[in-house]
């Protein structure tokens, strides 16, 4: 009997199982064409990402990944870096940047800067991408829109230099006073609110770009949202924008040096962060350069790939809160900090990616000087290293504190895996060498921000990137009025040389304030200097001509070209 | 049947309010600033800003404009994407992450009853034993992990194969959306099984089967209509739930195989700040999700005859 029973039940499993396998083959097929008609649906929504390889010499077409995708494009308003990147390659300002930071005739083919105002003559052959010519009322229009507060740019403090730029940004004044005037169509003619001798460096960037105001009223409030939606007058065009997916810039054939550039086409089909995603394409031929992170540093060195390091400018720091009332407020204190901070230690044993340096002044190594190099002609004081004084200086504090303990500092920090390593470095060296305790407070960026600036903080994690090549771009932070002085160091010695330095014309009397302000901030222990940050990062062998740069669009791919192409 | 669907969606509506209610409290008291940048801004430039977005008036004012726009069906102006439209950035993107979530949930269902109902049928033998653990390890390993394995495996396989079968990453064609939504899938496929299994085995004694049995009715009968149909009724009833989940958490995902989906655009809200954008996606999300479950409920009613919707 229970034979029989198992027997049906053996029969029953085989058939029923067959079934199921009928089932599987039905759902299998079910699925597959689920998956062709939503694939042919998408397709005729979105365009999609091209299967295209890295480098094809024979389109002259580059293919890359982007990180994020630009927020917006109208150049009044954009702040960001990816902005930056984008209008960098598709407009073109008075100026454009050459090798380095060198300068080089753009929209303007000569120009003349006077104590008063500055003179622009612009070119015949500057054209617009419908055909139309570039005129001073293009650059009149934009620059008037920028300080239109209705407008409510956030750059609007880059056309202060502009005579009236900043009353009429306050409302105070009605924008057609700003002190810019197109003398005719070639012509274009800037009155000064101050002497700005450095005004040849911001006029090179894409906020002081053109912009055709029958094509701006056009869009009804929509410029820059779209590829459609943007007039372009740089070395290419974007001739596709799906949002968060695709961007796509095509040689612009009406730039008027249009016959330098190499490259036809520079394809952005993948917008994602995920490092080990976009060096996953890279291992699949899909991008032609990934940038490296810590985690996939040593993949790409298992693949015996030529990594790239570069300097992009930015450095970083732990910042001091130097309010009232606040322990770390104590000179002593910070300095008995700062002597047991090594940031050697920091960038070779902490961070491990290569190309980061050691950091030792506010002032990065890239920064000019007045005939080379800043920090050559002024070297900052080294980092040392001394536990026996920093400890000496830890009784000073006290003592002058009145306290028998320090209480716990507040190291605040980003909420990303290389803020809390560098944290939990200091945490750690210093309780083992002055017995410290430090509680680390990790925010997302909008919310350490808010921190910073409340002040909710005895040590930040802080950092700075250069928005012009000039030390005044870092000189100017620890300024009492600069809003960015999150930590309120105050010092009018300091802020002094500040004002030396913006409103001087002798470049010697410059760097020499730089030179002081770089002294008072090692001596005064206003911050301890973590690292200039490097970035590395693999490239296929045969894209070459890719200028990186510190300031301005990077990477910059206006001259790149394919080796055995054309 | 009309009425009971007229009462669900009138209940969804208050429940949604709710929602975006709770939501506008929520993100309000959330320490931060939306308009607050790594760069310091001058006080008029601030002020500017917050004449723009409307952030100077009082709070509950604020709330009143928001009620009134989302009435009208205007999720209003992203804060970071300045030129875009929060509906915009819902119509653009959702199609993307619905694409993706429906292969995912087709995925998971064929899969999860297919397996189900095979452990059942091999219960305790080797192909149930295989199966079982591999359910297991579906349901505690955590998508960003399948997510980064199948990419990886991608590469090895276009690698061995000299070029591309399948793209690594990427949007638009039907190529690129076989792995994600495999692996989005994955977890809820492990999950579906593990349901349909217990579920076939609760069925394969019940008194009607033995009955059929008893009576001779042919075995694929007996299989099919009285015991899959009748086990896949649980499913079917986490099946709304499940498309929610999956259509709005495949944000790992997105990121990973860099597909232009919603779920990217909903975490950088919180992150960012982004009021208007983190309103329009939880509202439109909490929506979704409410109307998801109505629907799953009256398709109960259709398969199973016994639920009457009154």
């Amino acid at each position: 009997m229970s034979d029989v029973i198992t027997d049906s039940g053996d029969s029953f499993t085989r058939t029923a199982g067959r079934q199921l396998a009928l089932l599987a083959l039905f759902g299998i097929l079910a699925f597959i064409a689920l998956a062709m008609l939503l694939g042919w649906l998408s397709k005729l929504t979105s365009g999609g990402s091209s299967l295209a390889e890295a480098v094809d010499p024979l389109t002259g077409t580059i293919t890359l990944a982007m990180a994020s995708e630009p927020p917006q494009l109208d150049s009044t308003r954009a702040t960001d870096q990816v902005s930056g990147f984008v209008l960098g390659h598709v407009m073109e300002s008075l100026l454009r940047r050459g090798p380095g930071t060198k300068l080089l005739p753009g929209v303007a083919e000569r120009w003349e800067i006077t104590e008063q105002g500055a003179t622009f003559w612009l070119r015949a052959d500057a054209r617009w991408s419908d055909g139309k010519p570039v005129t001073a009322h293009d650059f009149v229009f934009a620059w008037r829109k920028i300080v239109d507060p209705a407008n409510a740019s956030e750059y609007a403090f880059f056309l202060y230099p502009v005579k009236n730029g900043e009353a009429i940004n306050r409302g105070e004044l009605p924008i057609e006073s700003l002190g810019v005037r197109a003398v005719d169509d070639r012509t274009l003619a800037v009155d000064f609110e101050r002497p700005t001798p450095y005004f040849e460096k911001l006029v090179v960037y894409a906020t002081y770009g053109p912009v055709r105001e029958d094509f701006y009223e056009a869009q009804n409030g929509r410029y820059g949202a779209d590829a459609d939606t943007l007039l372009y007058n740089g070395p290419f065009r974007i001739s596709k924008w799906v949002h968060g997916a695709h961007l796509r810039f095509e040689k612009n054939p009406y730039y008027w040096d249009a016959d330098r550039i190499k490259l036809n086409v520079i394809d952005m089909p993948y917008v994602t962060n995920d490092a080990n995603a976009v060096l996953n394409l890279y291992k699949d031929g899909k991008i032609a350069t990934a940038p490296l992170s810590a985690e996939t540093l040593n993949d790409a060195l298992e693949h015996r790939w030529k990594i790239n390091r570069f300097n992009d400018g930015g450095v970083f720091y732990n910042e001091f809160n130097h309010r009232p009332g606040r322990v770390t407020a104590n000179l002593n204190l910070r300095r008995a900090l700062a002597l047991v901070s090594d940031p050697g230690e920091l960038v070779y044993k902490v961070m491990k990616v290569p190309g980061n340096l050691p950091g030792v002044s506010l002032f990065p190594e890239w920064l000019p000087g007045v005939h080379g190099l800043f920090r050559q002609e002024y070297p900052a004081e080294p980092m040392r290293v001394d536990v026996a004084e920093a400890r000496r200086y830890l009784e000073l504090a006290k003592r002058e504190l009145g306290v028998e303990t320090i209480p716990p500092l507040i190291l605040l920090t980003g909420d990303d895996p290389l803020s809390s390593s560098q944290a939990e470095y200091f945490q750690n060296v210093f309780k083992r060498t002055l017995g410290l305790d430090v509680k680390i407070d990790k925010q997302i960026f909008k919310q350490r921000l808010a921190k910073m600036t409340a002040g909710e903080f005895d040590l930040v994690a802080a950092g700075w990137g250069p928005d012009y090549d000039d030390p005044l771009t870092f000189g100017d932070l620890f300024s009492s009025w600069n809003k960015n002085n999150r930590g309120m160091y105050s010092n009018p010695e300091l802020d002094s040389y500040v004002r030396i330095a913006q409103s001087s014309l002798d470049p010697k009397t410059r760097m020499d304030a730089f030179g002081a302000i770089q002294k008072i901030i090692h001596d005064d222990v206003v911050i301890i200097p973590s690292y200039e940050r490097g970035v590395v990062y693999v490239r296929n062998p045969r894209l070459n001509g890719i200028q990186r740069r510190v300031v301005g669009a990077d990477p910059d791919y206006i001259n790149a070209y394919i080796e055995g192409s054309r | 049947m009309f009425r009971y669907t007229v009462r669900r969606l009138l209940q969804g509506i208050i429940t949604v309010w709710f929602i975006a209610t709770a939501t506008f409290v929520a993100m309000h008291s959330v320490p931060g600033d939306p308009l607050i940048q790594n760069k310091a801004v001058t006080a008029q430039i601030r002020k500017n800003l917050e004449i723009k977005y409307g952030l100077d008036k009082p709070i509950t004012q604020q709330y009143l404009i928001y009620m009134g726009n989302m009435l009208k069906g205007d999720f209003g102006i992203s804060f970071t994407q300045q030129n875009r439209s929060v509906n915009d950035i819902i119509v653009k993107h959702f199609p993307v992450s619905a694409t993706l979530g429906i292969l995912a949930i087709a995925f998971a269902a064929i899969g999860g009853i297919l397996w189900g109902a095979l452990t059942a049928l091999y219960r305790n033998r080797l192909p149930d034993i295989v199966i079982m653990f591999l359910v297991i390890l579906g349901i505690s390993v955590p998508s960003f992990v399948f997510a980064a394995l199948g990419q990886l495996a991608l590469v090895h396989l276009n690698a061995l194969a000299g070029h591309t079968l399948l793209p690594v990453a990427g949007w638009g064609t039907v190529s690129h959306m076989f792995v994600p939504s495999i692996v989005l899938g994955l977890g809820t496929m492990a999950f579906l099984t593990r349901l349909m299994r217990s579920s076939m085995l609760e069925i394969v004694n019940a008194d009607y089967v033995r009955t059929a049995k008893a009576k001779g009715l042919p075995i694929t009968r007996i299989f099919l209509k009285h015991e899959l149909r009748n086990a896949v009724l649980p499913v079917i009833t986490v099946l709304g739930p499940a498309i929610a989940a999956i259509t709005t958490g495949g944000f790992v995902v997105e990121l990973v195989f860099a597909i232009p989906g919603l779920g990217r655009y909903f975490v950088q809200a919180v992150q960012q700040l982004d009021y208007t954008v983190i309103m329009g996606t939880t509202v439109f999300y909490g929506a979704f999700l409410v109307l998801m479950v109505i629907i799953v409920d009256l398709v109960y009613g259709l398969v199973d005859p016994r639920v009457r919707l009154e």
